[in-house]
């Protein structure tokens, strides 16, 4: 193991001064976006220009000096990237304000990224090893469970556009799954750790004739699969109508045991459990069903629903439910075309609801696809840099931690932006960093806290020896 | 474990492959029809915003913008020309077919091709202008055909063609309407009750006859039947047999219930110039299905639907084995049918020494600053007879408006030789349609032109020949 990650350890080397300069960018951007705003629609600077732009940048510049203090070896792209995506996030926001559309608060969404960073600052100082919470891994898991059935409880639980995923109370609401997922991936890292030979080595093989066709798992191994399946398919789906956390834990699940085991016999029996129970309950759980065929159907004008359709009592949209938001949401991004009406210059407030899951398209229409492949390109120079620090520590529990973190932020990104763009059928996810709503943004933060530290970890160079003291020796704690 | 890690990296790179392919797809490659997806209501509420590019015919804007008033930031579409050119030009707010509607994306600017130009306005901080979109279609020919028609006081189309570029010169339905009237952003309210009255009207005055009704073509598929003849070995002299009537399952007789050429065979062109019934069904049937649908293919039958860009409906020629059904298609009967822009290319298409050039109506697209985005250049769209054919075919016609037994001497043109040919098609209910094809001058074409009267009742000598005289003099004595 040590020659291989060798070559594959991260050079030691700070570059702090090339992510202040690329951070600089991200706050011009962002500042550049709130100025095009002002003037493509009220034919001025923005006023609040000082305010959002002091103050977000400001908050950007001094989470940059606490990393050059606390985390000065923590990889230079991290932040910068963050600092882009939120500050974009914060521009669309102000803009769908001045457009008239409630409920966009992108004061709010300043005020929050403040709390974020302020918790983003705190991990990176209080939690030096990150390879300490590999203590508690059962009380992850529990932690986890609490957090994502706490919507379930009658009185503080609530039901937004469907889905039972938010927790109020009574001064600000939550959405605990945003947090359950973080604990989730400590959990499985931890206890993936330390059953790893177990799930990877014990087999049971399956054989037609000579062939080797697949390397089972044996039954008393599967617990944790079985689990972990019941728990995303009879709570998340059945009880709490959460599709998209369902399908982002249980894939973050596979992803986490595959990188364990090394074994693709789990991914094909995960896949095969999954899609078979989704098969099953088709038929019976009706949003799931109103989900599918909105994906699929989604220009039927009966499905769209139409004027024609409107009329008709016996119409999918009439009884069931429309895709208006999805194919508005795709008109657009059509309107955006290559370059984009500018910010400002496009009509967000067709699509309902734009200010959360669909704000991606607001993007897609004023950024143009330009626009939107940068910002995608950012997420995914996000993802592969957390791969790399995984592949770069040595520890297995950091190992399995920063590359399910990542895989969580990439997958997340890919249900809510393949939802909203109709690769995959509509689930309610938030765009890491970019929505709306404090627990989707604290959320954000806290991974990449806790991806910054482990990079600073795995990039700093072990202490020297110092020669001439003779018996003496410095060691890393 | 790091070869996992890796498999992962490199998974999650594909997501995100994914989603850049997507929204290329999205963006790039549907945009253009998900922006005019007729779910799509932005197209209906952005564009209003927008100041739309003119439409011009001649050098004469026959629809422009305006803002609607002074604190307003819509524009208001005018159409000086009231009802002239309504079919051609349609309307805006879109709600026929017609220019406004198929080269919508360059009128409101929103056309890849304008794509620089508008980024260079949002840069400058100038408004985005949409391109302007100059017709061929000619003035006086058009004013000459509505003239015409109000004058009879029936329902019909003409059509006129440069034979040698294929420009459509003409294109009047009648009755027509005022676009003016149901494209008012004022008034609404009355906007859309005068479109209601309009989609009720049974005389359909929102249909475009003359590219999207089809009419039995009657008489004046004669030359498409002769076109036949002559193409197979036959010449003018050829002779058939001429009675008064002949038995295709019922009777066909001759229009005046008399033999062609005193009881004897006729020579064909003969019974062109008198528009002889038996002898051109006896040639359809001697020809045979193939040879007759062959010949009408290659003038354009049975080619589907053609943009010019506004939608044309196909002609239909359909092959008939049947001996009494190919009698009667070989003069225009049976389930011939034919739009009359097909039978101004089958005239045109003679004028042009055979070859049927492509009609269109949009000569040129020029930007905000006069540069040409996209011009036109003829194509042809087949060769329908040779040369010497084509020659044949107008002597023959000239005959129709000149000779001694003329069917069509309404269409001559003092001072000039006219080729034409008359048709009267039995419709099954109600009068006949009349029809008069013809080309101007026959020695140097300059214009073909097919006009049809719906339910005439009389001759299309009497009836059509003399609109198509007027369009043919309108375009040829400027």
């Amino acid at each position: 193991m040590s020659a291989a990650s060798n070559s594959l350890a991260l050079p030691p080397v700070k570059r702090r001064n090339a992510e202040l300069a690329m951070t600089l960018l991200a706050i011009g951007l962002t500042l550049y976006a709130l100025i095009e705003t002002g003037l493509t629609r009220n034919g001025e600077m923005p006023p609040q220009l000082f305010l959002y732009g002091g103050l977000f940048g400001g908050l950007a510049l001094l989470a940059h000096v606490f990393i050059r203090f606390f985390a000065p070896w923590s990889d230079p792209l991290l932040l910068p990237i963050a600092t882009l995506l939120n500050g974009l996030g914060i521009a669309m926001l102000w803009r769908l304000e001045q457009g008239e559309i409630e409920g966009a608060g992108p004061m709010n969404q300043l005020i929050l990224t403040a709390a974020s960073m302020a918790v983003f600052a705190g991990i990176i100082f209080f939690l030096k090893e990150p390879r300490t919470l590999q203590r508690y891994p059962y009380l992850m898991a529990l932690a986890a469970v609490v957090l994502l059935l706490l919507p379930l409880l009658p009185g503080i639980g609530m039901t937004v556009n469907g889905a039972r995923q938010w927790v109020n109370l009574g001064f600000t609401s939550l959405q605990p799954s945003e947090f359950a997922k973080i604990a989730l991936v400590i959990f499985l890292s931890g206890y993936m750790v330390s059953k790893r030979d177990v799930l990877s080595l014990a087999s049971k093989q399956v054989k037609v004739g000579r062939f080797k066709i697949l390397d089972l798992p044996r039954m008393r191994d599967m617990a944790p699969m079985a689990v972990m399946w019941g728990f995303c398919i009879i709570v998340l789906v059945i009880l709490m109508n959460d599709l998209g956390t369902s399908l982002m834990l249980f894939g973050t699940f596979l992803a986490m045991i595959y990188v364990a085991t090394h074994r693709s016999s789990w991914i094909v029996i995960g896949l095969a459990a999954f899609f078979g129970a989704c098969a099953l309950l088709y038929p019976f759980v009706h949003h799931f069903r109103v989900r599918m065929v909105t994906w699929l159907n989604a220009f039927d004008p009966e499905v769209y629903c139409t004027d024609a359709a409107l009329a008709n009592p016996d119409a999918f949209c009439n009884t069931a439910g429309n895709s208006q938001q999805l194919v508005r949401g795709l008109f657009a991004m059509a309107e955006g075309g290559m370059t984009g009406t500018g910010l400002g210059g496009g009509k967000p407030g067709f699509v309902f609801e734009v200010q959360n899951d669909f704000i991606f398209t607001a993007f897609g229409e004023e950024l143009g696809l330009t626009g939107v492949m940068v910002m995608l390109l950012a997420l995914t120079l996000l993802v592969e840099r957390g791969m790399r620090i995984a592949l770069a520590s040595k520890e297995l529990f950091i190992k399995m931690f920063a590359s399910g973190i990542s895989f969580l932020i990439g997958f997340q990104t890919f249900v809510v932006i393949g939802g909203v763009t109709r690769v995959i059928p509509m689930t309610g996810a938030t765009i890491p960093f970019v929505a709306k709503g404090g627990s989707a943004l604290l959320s954000s933060w806290v991974m990449l806290a806790l991806l910054m530290r482990m990079s600073n970890n795995a990039r700093k160079p072990a202490p020297q020896a110092i020669q001439d003291e003779g018996a003496t020796q410095v060691i890393q704690r | 474990m790091n070869t996992p890690i890796r498999r992962l990296a490199i998974f999650s790179m594909a997501l995100f492959g994914v989603l850049l392919l997507n929204v290329t797809w999205i963006q790039a490659f549907q945009a253009e029809s998900l922006r005019n997806h007729p779910f799509n209501s932005r197209q209906y509420i952005d564009v209003l915003t927008n100041p739309r590019g003119p439409i011009l015919i001649g050098s004469e804007e026959v629809a422009y913008s305006e803002p609607v008033s002074e604190d307003s930031d819509q524009y208001q579409r005018h159409y000086p020309a009231n009802g002239l050119y309504a079919h051609a030009v349609g309307t805006f707010p879109i709600r026929t077919e017609g220019v406004e509607k198929t080269e919508n994306s360059l009128l409101d600017g929103s056309d890849e091709r304008l794509a620089v130009r508008n980024f260079m306005d949002t840069i400058t901080g100038a408004e985005t202008q949409g391109a302007s979109v100059e017709l061929t279609i000619d003035p006086a020919a058009q004013q000459a055909a509505m003239d015409g028609f109000e004058a009879l006081g029936k329902n019909g189309a003409a059509v006129a063609l440069d034979p040698e570029s294929g420009a459509i010169l003409g294109l009047y339905s009648n009755p027509t309407y005022d676009p003016n009237g149901v494209s008012s952003l004022t008034e609404t309210e009355a906007a859309n009750t005068r479109w209601e009255e309009l989609t009720e009207d049974e005389r359909k005055p929102l249909l475009n006859r003359a590219l999207q009704e089809r009419y039995p073509p009657g008489s004046t598929f004669k030359v498409v039947t002769a076109a036949a003849a002559l193409e197979n070995g036959a010449d003018p002299d050829s002779t058939m047999d001429a009675p008064a009537s002949i038995d295709l399952g019922a009777p066909l007789p001759n229009a005046w219930n008399g033999p062609c050429n005193g009881g004897q065979p006729d020579p064909l062109a003969h019974s062109i110039e008198q528009s002889c019934n038996t002898s051109m069904a006896n040639w359809a049937i001697e020809l045979g299905a193939d040879k007759m649908t062959a010949q009408a293919d290659a003038f354009g039958f049975n080619q589907g639907e053609m943009d010019v860009p506004i939608p044309a409906l196909g002609s239909n020629y359909p092959n008939e084995t049947d001996r009494n059904l190919l009698g009667r298609s070989g003069i225009g009967q049976a389930d011939v049918e034919a739009t009359p822009l097909q039978m101004a290319m089958v005239a045109a298409g003679v004028a042009n020494d055979g070859d049927v050039m492509k009609p269109y109506l949009v000569d040129s697209v020029k930007d905000s600053d006069l540069s040409t985005i996209e011009g036109h250049t003829p194509e042809k769209l087949s060769t329908a007879v040779s040369g010497r054919t084509a020659d044949d075919l107008t002597d023959m016609m000239v005959l129709v408006t000149e000779g001694e037994d003329a069917s069509g001497s309404q269409g001559a043109i003092p001072g000039m030789q006219v080729a034409g040919k008359t048709g009267t098609a039995e419709t099954g209910s109600g009068p006949t349609h009349n029809w008069f094809i013809s080309f101007a001058p026959a020695d140097d074409p300059q214009v073909a032109v097919a006009v049809v009267v719906e339910h005439g009742g009389q001759s299309g000598g009497v009836l059509a020949a003399p609109i198509a005289k007027g369009i043919m003099e309108a375009v040829i004595n400027e």
